[in-house]
């Protein structure tokens, strides 16, 4: 790993008029490494990474990535950069195929820089290049499903199509907010190997995660947020027995069933 | 129907197509006349039209109907592969008929050269213009569009530039009227199968997905409002365009350019014609513009047989002609018992 942080969040903060979504967090994760966020519902998750990526202006505060302060880009400048996001709603292109969702990241000017594209001729069109990212990520080639349209597809394949949207991207980091939610437990568990396998292709991933099983399996450091302020950052052992986040969490089943399980 | 619980219509897809929208594997001479001639049956009737109508009369209307179906085009593109409702189709024509007419008069150019130039110049003004209402979506974007060509003609009146309320008079007209007909005529069809390529082109899917999640295009690393510009350059190229022949139609220029009508009536023959679907709407003005004008007998009673047509074609086809017909045509059907 290297010694700078890919990504640096120095004490962003958020208002919206009265409310403070997020009160001064500050973060950092390494290149290569899993960051799960976790919290209870309203503690400014999502906004964070909407923060990050510039889907919204912080009220103060700085974003560094790769040493390049990106706190004021606009969102398309930021993904151009290579921070792509998934969408907690997921996002698709309703009326278009789930393989022609994917013509539109590889039509951008970051794919068409770093070869996400391959450029046409005998290597094949983008319809080609995405149907091959979508077997990646778990389309059956030789099925109907890449060809069916986005609207029919259930939320397993939606999910998929999200971050298929981001890897066409060739991103350096992949914000992924609850890829996990909705999901049935035997697609949560096809999808953990998948996002191993990111990490392993050197992506780095900070995950947005109310399924703290599956998260504490995958990532390497976990951060928890609370009424927008961070509560504490370490191992998810470190983390489940910190008593702040127990009384964030108080009460909730699924923390005592995990921590009895680490 | 006693039995209509026990039977339901089925609908099975024609089966030459595979796969996906478009893509087909064509296996003898009929499958490739199933694809080919509802497209020559549109081509060759365009082109027939003017031999077989009675009189110099019906044939400028015929003239008329391929500008409103230019215009028809430019608002079908703009709302249902962009998702911007765009009633500004009278500022189009405005602008690119102004630019037109003031390139005949004062520089005299021949109508060859002023069409095209005042196409380009008019998309890139009309562009300009737009750009700080490309952020706007939905009613908002249709507001401020119709407020446009309002304010030009009213700034032009008040003004008193390009000719006021007089217009510009003595522009050129076409060398004559068979080359009036022919060249607007081949002009709807260049433009139909043109923008029916270009949407189904990798950057027309990206128009498509701005209108479905502009928020996910912009997640992509793509700047919408750069592509929202280029949607809009096309779609103004177009009005501006047909306000360019319009002028050299009527050989004059003036403030009823700005009329709504070029707004209004486009919208209208989409909504007969089928949304989206880029033939429906030309079809529309097929349909719409020589129904306005057969009840000019009625006098003043045109406008409320002329309402009434509209209100059936709304309430009893809301999908359009184009959409109903691609259905029968595509799919069969058949009533099975359940």
């Amino acid at each position: 790993m290297s010694e700078q942080p890919i990504l640096e969040v120095q004490d962003v903060s958020k208002a919206f008029g009265g409310i403070t979504a997020l009160n001064r967090v500050s973060l950092h994760v390494n290149a290569g490494e899993i960051l799960g966020v976790i919290g209870p519902n309203g503690s400014g998750k999502t906004t964070l990474i909407n923060c990050i990526t510039g889907f919204i202006k912080m009220s103060s505060g700085r974003v560094m990535f790769r040493g390049k302060d990106i706190s004021w880009k606009k969102a398309h400048k930021i993904a151009d950069m290579g921070v792509t996001r998934t969408f907690q709603i997921m996002r698709p292109y309703y009326s278009l195929p789930a393989y022609k969702n994917l013509v539109i990241p590889l039509f951008s000017p970051r794919a068409k820089r770093t070869g996400g594209w391959r450029g046409g001729g005998k290597l094949g069109d983008r319809n080609t290049v995405s149907i091959d990212i979508l077997e990646e990520i778990g389309f059956e080639r030789d099925s109907f499903v890449p060809y069916k349209m986005a609207s029919t597809l259930p939320t397993g394949y939606l999910k998929r199509l999200e971050l298929a949207r981001c890897l066409a991207l060739k991103p350096d980091i992949i914000m992924c907010d609850e890829v996990f939610s909705g999901l049935s437990m035997s697609e949560i568990a096809s999808m953990v190997p998948l996002i191993e396998r990111l990490q392993m292709d050197g992506i780095t991933l900070i995950m947005i995660e109310h399924r703290l099983r599956e998260l504490f399996q995958v990532a390497n450091r976990v951060m928890v947020l609370n009424f927008g302020v961070k509560l504490v950052e370490g191992t998810a052992e470190e983390v489940m027995a910190n008593e702040k986040v127990k009384e964030a969490y108080f009460g909730s089943q699924e923390v005592e069933e995990v921590m009895t399980y680490a | 129907m006693a039995n209509s619980e026990q039977r339901r219509r089925e609908r099975l897809d024609r089966g030459i197509k595979v796969r996906a929208d478009g893509v087909y594997a064509l296996m003898s001479w009929r499958e490739l006349a199933y694809l080919t001639v509802p497209r020559l049956v549109l081509i060759l009737g365009m082109l027939i039209l003017p031999l077989v109508m009675p009189g110099m009369y019906w044939q400028r209307v015929i003239t008329i109907v391929c500008i409103y179906a230019l215009l028809a085009l430019s608002f079908d593109f703009l709302a249902h592969y962009l998702g911007l409702v765009c009633l500004g189709g009278a500022f189009f024509v405005g602008v690119g008929g102004y630019i037109a007419a003031i390139l005949n008069t004062s520089l005299g150019l021949p109508p060859v050269v002023t069409i095209p130039v005042a196409t380009l110049i008019g998309a890139v003004i009309c562009t300009l213009l737009l750009l700080p209402c490309l952020p706007l979506r939905g009613v908002y974007f249709a507001i401020v569009t119709l407020m446009y060509p309002l304010v030009l003609a009213r700034i032009i009146e008040a003004l008193d530039i390009f000719g006021g309320t007089d217009g510009v008079i003595g522009v050129d007209s076409f060398a004559n009227r068979w080359v009036e007909q022919y060249a607007v005529i081949a002009l709807v069809l260049l433009f139909l199968f043109g923008i029916r390529r270009l949407v189904n082109l990798d950057i027309g899917l990206v128009f498509r997905a701005v209108m479905d999640n502009d928020q996910a295009v912009r997640a992509s690393g793509m700047n919408i409002s750069f592509y929202k510009a280029i949607a809009v350059f096309i779609a103004s190229a177009l009005g501006c365009l047909g306000g360019a022949c319009l002028v050299h139609i009527y050989m004059w220029a003036g403030i009823s350019l700005f009329a709504l009508d070029f707004s209004i009536l486009p919208i209208a023959a989409t909504v007969i014609g089928g949304a989206g679907t880029l033939v429906g709407p030309v079809l529309g003005c097929i349909i719409l513009v020589p129904i306005s004008e057969l009840l000019r007998e009625f006098g003043t009673l045109r406008i409320v047989f002329y309402s009434l047509i509209l209100v059936g074609f709304v309430v009893f086809r809301s999908e359009g002609i184009m959409v109903y017909g691609e259905r029968k045509y595509h799919q069969f059907q058949k009533w099975v018992k359940v």
